[in-house]
């Protein structure tokens, strides 16, 4: 079921809070002393476009995009560009990624793209590289240095020697329970590259960083996961004011590193449980982390949904727009020195909906 | 009178039925009775018990239990958030007490579009026995939401 709403109460009531209308995206907005100097992005992740025979598509996964650029596209102020967190196809071919590159071309505005590893272990990039451009790279917006990383990369004999088909590597890498998978990194020349990129930024430039898997690790079993995760955490420390952005986990999570601010996206597709709801498995779901409503199946598109991002000073705060769910407010307490949820982070604060188990 | 044909056959079976006894008795060795069993016949059990797990494992990433392609294990990863430990249950959504297996058609017929199995198929009783052993060792909480 979805919520209804028309183009003009939303539009007046996203001027003091966009909860009136939750959507699937993320909506960020960066916020400087001088307020001339803010601004906003949106931010939609996980779309996971699948095929099921020549231009049938699943429609449900198809409608969760739709609906994120449709509504993207009603956000005011107007966002200075979009970025697309990854994991725009299923299984990685032509078909899939011209389908959601199609849906997303009907986006008013600059888009930036993230490889997820769905886009990825068919033909590793090739095709998405046409459509979309370089798998990382950084670039400067008013005053705030983005990077993009790629990663979703593995080992390179799992990548190169150990299937007999480039659909078969894909489907592997597409179980996210699948023992055959192999664990996430960012490698060796990215890194390489990020040391020379970070090198000439200074120290006080707010960094925000996009990665499709976490860049820290929470639980190997579903690559809720980086191998290299501390070494790139380490390239970021020298920086005053860092936010990391990821989507592939398809659920709110927030945490501290050091300087370093993580923030999840949600799917425009589905949810995934909360790594503690395998019952047979350990995981690090970071003790901050205030999980988000167990999701209801029967509502198609429960538990996506979008978040507003403010970064006061460089240091971000989020607010969690969620179908059928009450809105999430998690901001950076400077006191703290970390990401606190305005709302529930207190323990006899929490709600029934977020016990998961 | 004569024994007709159809009596005949009563008697064959009759004595086949002894035979068949006899030898159950001594494929089972000087077991007497009837609850008694062997670590063998437990290792079989359990080897059954396992096959059908794995057969639901098998379905739980088959692409054509639904229509669409769709797998249980696109949402579901290890059956988690899939609770069988919680049910018979209230569904708020049902208005009613509902079986682990009505909520499993429930997500053949929804994000599978697919046709729905009957409570006693045997591709049902793979699905859950998958399910619910995704779960061992999770205590027992029938009626939990």
């Amino acid at each position: 079921m979805d919520i209804k709403y028309d183009r003009r109460s939303f539009i007046k009531t996203s001027t003091v809070s966009l909860g009136a209308a939750a959507l699937p995206l993320t909506m960020v907005e960066l916020a400087f002393a001088k307020p001339s100097d803010n601004f906003t992005f949106a931010y939609i992740s996980d779309s996971h476009i699948q095929q099921i025979k020549g231009t049938q598509f699943v429609r449900n996964w198809d409608r969760g995009l739709i609906r994120a650029v449709a509504e993207t596209n009603l956000l005011r102020p107007k966002p200075d560009f979009i970025m697309y967190g990854g994991d725009l196809a299923q299984m990685g071919n032509k078909a899939e990624l011209d389908h959601g590159a199609e849906l997303l071309s009907k986006l008013n505005g600059k888009v930036y793209h993230v490889m997820g590893e769905h886009d990825y272990y068919l033909d590793l990039g090739e095709y998405w590289s046409k459509l979309f451009g370089k798998q990382y790279y950084s670039f400067n917006h008013k005053g705030v240095h983005f990077v993009v990383l790629n990663s979703i990369l593995t080992y390179d004999d799992w990548t190169f020697n150990r299937w007999p088909s480039a659909e078969q590597r894909m489907a592997e890498m597409a179980g996210l329970d699948n023992p055959n998978g192999s664990p996430f990194m960012v490698g060796d020349k990215q890194r390489e590259w990020l040391k020379k990129d970070l090198a000439k930024v200074k120290k006080d430039t707010p960094i925000v960083v996009f990665s499709h898997s976490p860049l820290q690790k929470i639980y190997k079993g579903w690559n809720f996961w980086t191998e290299d995760a501390e070494q790139v955490q380490a390239l970021l420390a020298p920086f005053d004011k860092v936010t990391v952005f990821y989507g592939h986990v398809h659920q709110i999570q927030y945490n501290q590193v050091g300087n370093i601010a993580f923030t999840s996206a949600m799917a425009t597709a589905w949810p995934w449980p909360y790594p503690q709801s395998y019952a047979q498995a350990q995981q690090l779901l970071p003790k901050l982390t205030v999980q988000m409503n167990r999701a209801d199946p029967f509502f198609e598109r429960d538990a996506t949904g979008w978040q507003f991002i403010d970064v006061n000073s460089g240091r971000a705060s989020a607010t969690f727009n969620l179908y059928n769910n009450s809105t999430r407010t998690v901001a950076f307490d400077p006191e703290a020195g970390h990401p606190r949820d305005l709302t529930y982070q207190d323990e006899d604060k929490r709600i029934a909906p977020q016990v998961h188990y | 009178m004569p024994p007709k044909a159809s009596d005949a056959k009563v008697i064959n079976m009759k004595i086949a039925s002894v035979i068949a006894c006899a030898a159950l008795a001594l494929g089972a060795s000087a077991a007497v009775n009837a609850d008694e069993f062997t670590q063998e016949d437990l290792a079989r059990w359990q080897q059954q018990f396992e096959g059908v797990v794995k057969e639901g494992r098998g379905l739980w990433t088959d692409a054509k239990l639904g229509t669409n392609g769709v797998v249980c294990a696109q949402c579901h990863p290890n059956a988690a958030n899939t609770h069988p430990e919680t049910y018979p249950k209230f569904q708020k959504q049902l208005g009613k007490v509902a079986n682990f297996w009505e909520m499993v058609n429930w997500c053949i017929r929804n994000p599978l579009e697919g046709a729905e199995l009957a409570a006693n198929d045997p591709k049902m009783t793979a699905l859950i026995s998958y399910a619910t052993w995704e779960r061992r060792g999770v205590k027992l909480e029938p009626g939990k939401h």
